[in-house]
């Protein structure tokens, strides 16, 4: 069953981008001030919002594996960190290929950009602790613990633009500027990208889930055998 | 599946020894548990003086090299000093924290504290005391090094750079007691606290360099800059609430 919603899903996603990929391209026209180059914030910023969107949901997971104990949510957590990565790592080399065109400048150390990448680094270490821990509750525990540690550098990164002054833009959606930043018609396909990213990510948890659930039932049954 | 629950530990497990309820008193109790930790720590260290030796000659050693890279006299690199100094703290502070628990492996230490009646959060404290004090001998003997070194006159700001560094080593002794905490029990300890550590403390160490930068060039703090010391403060306050809440979780096997 889980497979079919997995199969469903990314379809949904597949179809959902090539539409999208329609609007932006053929239907969209180039944006006054920066030209072709803008199309990459349809995939720059939801890429992000959907890597922190992953942390934040691994946070509840951890928080819950810690108060129950029950290794499924210790299992979902990582792999939604696993999937969140991947969409921090496209948020950052997009916006690198943006500041290239726009700023001429491959990075710069502004603080969003900064606090992004230190939250790549803190998840990506989170990857590496779990391949150091071969016991499965001492691994869940610990990476719980330095998860709910980490997603603090997530309230940071969201909440950067607003703190610091920053070379990075602020906020252009209409629902946290009221309105006049963005063009309705970008907005729309904007939205749209979101959810088919979404869905991208989605399907990407439910099949990394599935492999980790039988690494677990290969891994006990090893414990088993070497226990008899 | 009910083999695979009880080998991963998820099937029901005797309860714990129950420890005393919550009252008016347990942060109290809990305080001066820590001081205890603290206290022992500090006397080993008085004693042996392996980690604060190791530290504040390693932090010398990188000033010395720092001096190579740049030209210390130069007033235009007076901007990096403080960043300068807050890298020499982070790389000597590691060779702190990593002794911190791992100074109670040999005979079972660790594991004899923890079946005391001693909360595990008054043990990740009273090691972040230990670890804190340590680092603020090392950055004073530093500090006085650098003086001499980079020729900064860091004594006429004594009070407003004692106060960032107090709270910026208090974030790094916290979060360096927890992940040497965390990593106690791994193989590859020594390879992963860096890797774990120094990612999470870098909005804390870009707030300390932002604010002794500018203490080192003799300018007064601007009204930007206090959002860097709130930033410090919110740091020490959620990280050390973070680091007693989650104590149990990280230290009991």
């Amino acid at each position: 069953m889980r497979d079919r919603i997995a199969i469903a899903l990314a379809g949904a996603a597949a179809g959902l981008l090539a539409w999208n990929l329609y609007k932006m391209f053929l239907v969209l026209p180039d944006e006054a001030m920066q030209g072709p180059i803008f199309r990459i914030l349809f995939f720059h910023a939801p890429a992000a919002m959907v890597g922190m969107t992953g942390y934040f949901v691994a946070l509840v997971l951890s928080i819950l594996y810690l108060s129950s104990n029950q290794l499924r949510f210790d299992a979902l957590a990582a792999s939604i960190i696993e999937v969140s990565l991947v969409f921090s790592l496209i948020n950052i080399v997009t916006g690198s290929i943006w500041a290239r065109i726009i700023w001429g400048v491959w990075w710069t150390w502004d603080y969003r950009l900064t606090s992004q990448l230190v939250c790549i680094l803190i998840f990506a270490a989170y990857l590496m602790l779990r391949r150091g821990i071969d016991e499965p509750t001492q691994r869940a525990r610990l990476s719980s613990a330095l998860c709910i540690f980490g997603c603090i550098d997530v309230v940071i990164v969201w909440k950067s633009i607003e703190w610091f002054r920053n070379l990075h833009p602020g906020p252009v959606l209409s629902i946290r500027t009221g309105g006049g930043h963005m063009d309705p018609a970008y907005e729309r396909v904007f939205y749209w990208n979101l959810l088919a990213l979404l869905l991208v990510g989605i399907s990407l948890v439910l099949i990394r889930t599935r492999q980790e659930a039988t690494a677990r039932e290969i891994d006990s049954l090893r414990r088993l055998a070497h226990a008899q | 599946m009910q083999h695979e629950r009880l080998l991963l530990g998820e099937a029901k497990t005797p309860e714990r020894l129950a420890r005393p309820a919550f009252t008016l008193a347990t942060p109290l109790r809990e305080l001066v548990q820590a001081w205890w930790i603290a206290r022992k720590d500090l006397a080993i260290e008085l004693r042996t003086k392996e980690s604060v030796n190791a530290a504040g000659a390693f932090a010398i050693t990188i000033l010395l090299m720092f001096s190579f890279a740049f030209d210390p006299t130069e007033a235009e690199n007076r901007a990096y000093f403080g960043g300068l100094l807050w890298l020499v703290f982070a790389f000597a502070g590691a060779l702190i924290f990593n002794r911190g628990f791992a100074r109670e492996l040999p005979n079972e230490c660790l594991d004899a504290l923890l079946a005391s009646p001693l909360s595990p959060s008054s043990l990740l404290l009273g090691k972040a005391i230990s670890i804190f004090a340590m680092l603020v001998l090392v950055e004073f003997a530093s500090l006085l090094v650098f003086g001499v070194f980079y020729d900064v006159r860091w004594w006429r700001h004594a009070g407003p750079l004692a106060g960032v560094f107090l709270l910026a080593t208090w974030g790094i002794a916290v979060i360096g007691a927890v992940f040497g905490a965390l990593t106690v029990n791994l193989r590859l300890r020594e390879l992963m606290l860096p890797i774990l550590v120094y990612p999470v403390l870098i909005p804390l160490l870009i707030a300390a360099t932002e604010l002794s930068g500018t203490l080192f060039q003799n300018q007064p703090f601007s009204s930007d800059q206090l959002l860097w010391v709130r930033l410090l403060i919110v740091f020490d306050v959620v990280f050390t609430a973070l680091a007693a809440a989650l104590a149990e979780t990280i230290l009991l096997n």
